[in-house]
């Protein structure tokens, strides 16, 4: 074989093995061992010799994750507000791809660059001004007193409401790139023939500008629920004790209780939960690329 | 033939299915159509012939319902059309670019329409299946547009275009993606199809030879405003104008001053040097107007002597020659500088051909081969 093809080809795979397996095989094995009071805290280590090390593991923080309710609680509700907030920024984000896409040509790329600013500042930034909004004394609350539309301020900081506004505002860019890149490659004389063929302006939407933005919509579905599943710094900043997510218990796990194995044990179920999307996403593209083609 | 006969226009009585009256369609500024009158009837194959950007597409969507006139009348079988969506019109288009619908198999596209109108499931199948038949198709029903080819695509268009069985059809340069063999058949295809199904055709193109072929009229079109409607052997034999003539086909065009020479005949001065053309007109031009004679490339015969009983001839030297297999076109000086187009039909090999380049030669035609035009 080519030695140029060869060290083209080994230049990704050296950077998966290094920042994914790796570090995903150091996780596995922290969660196979015990809690032990030293440094680092967990036993055994390669100190112990290879040989003992491995005859030590089990699955025992498994077994825990398993019997304590917290944790499938915990996961439960992850999947439940990461598939809550999908289906709400698809909501939110396809009327808004689908305006970018009739827009007028010389109106297109501000609007990209709107849906794109954000980004410039850092996400965490843009949580806590959320709190600067949410909170009882926030802009919203003063605003709506203001107007006189309520008599008290509405308790939305620290409950859940507040995590679904803040997991749709985030990764709404991600629902609405895939679902404009769709729209804007859409023929518009395909609506056209169907108007021609007997439809009204909504069955031509429902008929033919959804079914053939459908890649961009599952595409922008997994790249909102994957990162909100494991969401943690917004549950943990806008969610208060009552939002129960994987994210949080996990980092409470780790850093709080200094509990590293079951904190990995965490991690490990919450990735073999996500492979799932994550395959269903992979195939999605793999499609569409060869409906491209 | 039915065809022979079939000349709706020429009946005074003849009820128009689209009747076009005084319609103007302006894009802010930019007038597309202007101040357009036009019958169209039932049963026609009617074919809008013009240059990119005179206006035959706007007319055709408006037709279809996507842009409306901005003043003047339409009327689809006596009612007035303006303002009705396209959904809401007896009226089916078939797109340029085909528009099937890529997320649908072959089936699903010609049974889209049929779907919409609220026609039993059962009877949506019959139909579908005729029109599958009608095109050639039934083998491909299952198919996905992007899995069938150029040709078969453009006959699922058709297919899914004349199923709900409208009673205009639009196309829309229906044939301009094909090559130009596959173009041929279809053309007969598509007069075929038009015939047994007794639709009335409207067709978008720019290419004369296909509206030649198809069309049981033509309509031939500059900058918004119709130049001529008429049989296809009208338009070519007859053309009402230089712009019309030059556009359809091959001609030579001489300017000159008329002198009448007797009944419908006129002497044309065109050139000191040469004596006077003689032409037959039925239009009637005054003495010393100024007026273009038309001649087609073919009615001109060419030979090395000088013919004797020719009323028009001319002599010359072969300037060039253009060999297209079945025809030749002689590009002939004339003396006084002007270059004629003669065209032979090659009934014998090359290797035998009598004339060649720099031969002088006569070239001749008689007093009805041109068409006298005053503008």
């Amino acid at each position: 074989m080519n030695i140029r093809r060869f060290v083209l080809i080994a230049v990704p795979y050296a950077w998966l093995l290094a920042l994914f397996f790796i570090p995903f095989f150091i996780v596995l094995k922290i969660s196979l061992s015990d809690l032990a009071l030293a440094i680092p805290p967990y036993s055994p280590t390669v100190k112990d010799g290879i040989l003992n090390m491995l005859s030590a593991f089990d699955f025992e923080n498994f077994t825990f994750l398993a019997s304590d309710d917290l944790y499938w609680k915990a996961y439960l509700s992850s999947l439940k507000i990461a598939l809550i907030s999908t289906v709400l920024a698809l909501l939110v984000g396809y009327p808004m791809a689908y305006g970018m896409a009739r827009a007028p040509d010389e109106w297109r790329p501000t609007l990209m660059m709107l849906v794109i600013l954000p980004f410039w500042t850092s996400f965490l930034i843009r949580v806590y001004a959320w709190v600067g909004i949410l909170s009882n004394e926030g802009l919203l609350n003063q605003l709506l007193l203001w107007v006189g539309w309520i008599d008290a301020p509405l308790a939305i900081m620290n409950t859940t409401t507040a995590v679904y506004i803040g997991i749709v505002y985030t990764y709404l860019p991600f629902m609405i790139l895939p679902i404009y890149a769709a729209l804007d490659r859409l023929d518009e004389s395909l609506i056209e023939a169907a108007e021609d063929l007997g439809c009204s302006r909504t069955t031509a939407f429902w008929l033919v500008t959804v079914p053939l933005s459908r890649n961009g919509i599952i595409a922008g579905c997994f790249l909102v629920f994957i990162p909100a599943l494991g969401e943690f710094v917004i549950p943990s900043l806008l969610g208060g004790s009552g939002t129960l997510m994987i994210g949080k218990v996990l980092f409470e796990e780790f850093f709080n209780n200094r509990d590293w194995p079951v904190a990995s044990a965490v991690a490990v179920v919450l990735l073999l939960i996500l492979i799932v999307p994550i395959t269903l996403f992979q195939r999605n593209q793999q499609r569409q690329a060869e409906a491209d083609t | 033939m039915s065809q022979t006969n079939f000349s709706p226009w020429d009946d005074p009585n003849g009820k128009p299915l689209i009747r076009f009256d005084n319609v103007t369609k302006k894009f802010g500024e930019f007038v597309a159509i202007d101040g357009l009158t036009l019958d169209i009837y039932e049963r026609e194959f009617f074919a809008l012939l013009g240059p990119s950007g005179c206006g035959k597409t706007t007319m055709m969507r408006m037709l279809a319902g996507f842009e409306n006139p901005t003043s003047g009348t339409m009327e689809l079988a006596g009612k007035n059309i303006a303002g009705v969506p396209p959904n809401k019109r007896a009226v089916n288009m078939m797109f340029q670019s085909y528009a099937l619908f890529p997320h649908l198999t072959v089936w699903d596209n010609i049974a889209f329409g049929l779907k919409r109108g609220g026609v039993p499931k059962q009877q949506i199948g019959t139909r579908v299946e005729e029109m599958l038949k009608l095109t050639r198709l039934t083998k491909f029903a299952r198919r996905k547009p992007h899995q069938i080819s150029g040709g078969q695509r453009q006959r699922v268009a058709l297919a899914r275009s004349l199923a709900k069985a409208p009673k205009l059809l639009l196309l829309d340069e229906p044939l301009g993606a094909l090559d130009k063999k596959l173009r041929q058949d279809t053309q007969f295809e598509l007069m075929d199809i038009q015939e047994s199904t007794g639709t009335t055709f409207v067709i978008v193109t720019h290419d004369q030879e296909e509206a030649m072929t198809v069309a049981s009229r033509v309509a031939v079109m500059d900058e918004g405003r119709i130049i001529q409607v008429a049989t296809p052997d009208r338009i070519y034999e007859a053309p009402n104008s230089v712009y019309v003539a030059d556009f359809i086909g091959d001609v030579n065009i001489i300017e000159g001053t008329v002198k009448p020479a007797g009944e419908d005949l006129y002497h044309i001065d065109w050139n000191p040097n040469q004596a006077p053309l003689l032409a037959a007109s039925e239009r009637p031009f005054s003495d010393g107007q100024t007026a273009h004679l038309a001649i087609r490339p073919e009615k001109i015969t060419i030979s090395t002597e000088q013919p004797v009983d020719a009323k028009n001839t001319a002599k010359g030297t072969v300037l060039d020659i253009a060999y297209l297999g079945n025809l030749s076109t002689y590009y002939v000086q004339l003396e006084g500088g002007q270059i004629v187009k003669a065209q032979t039909a090659n009934t014998r090999r090359l290797s035998r051909r009598s004339i060649t380049w720099e031969d002088q030669v006569w070239i001749s035609w008689s007093a009805t081969a041109g068409v006298l035009l005053d503008q």
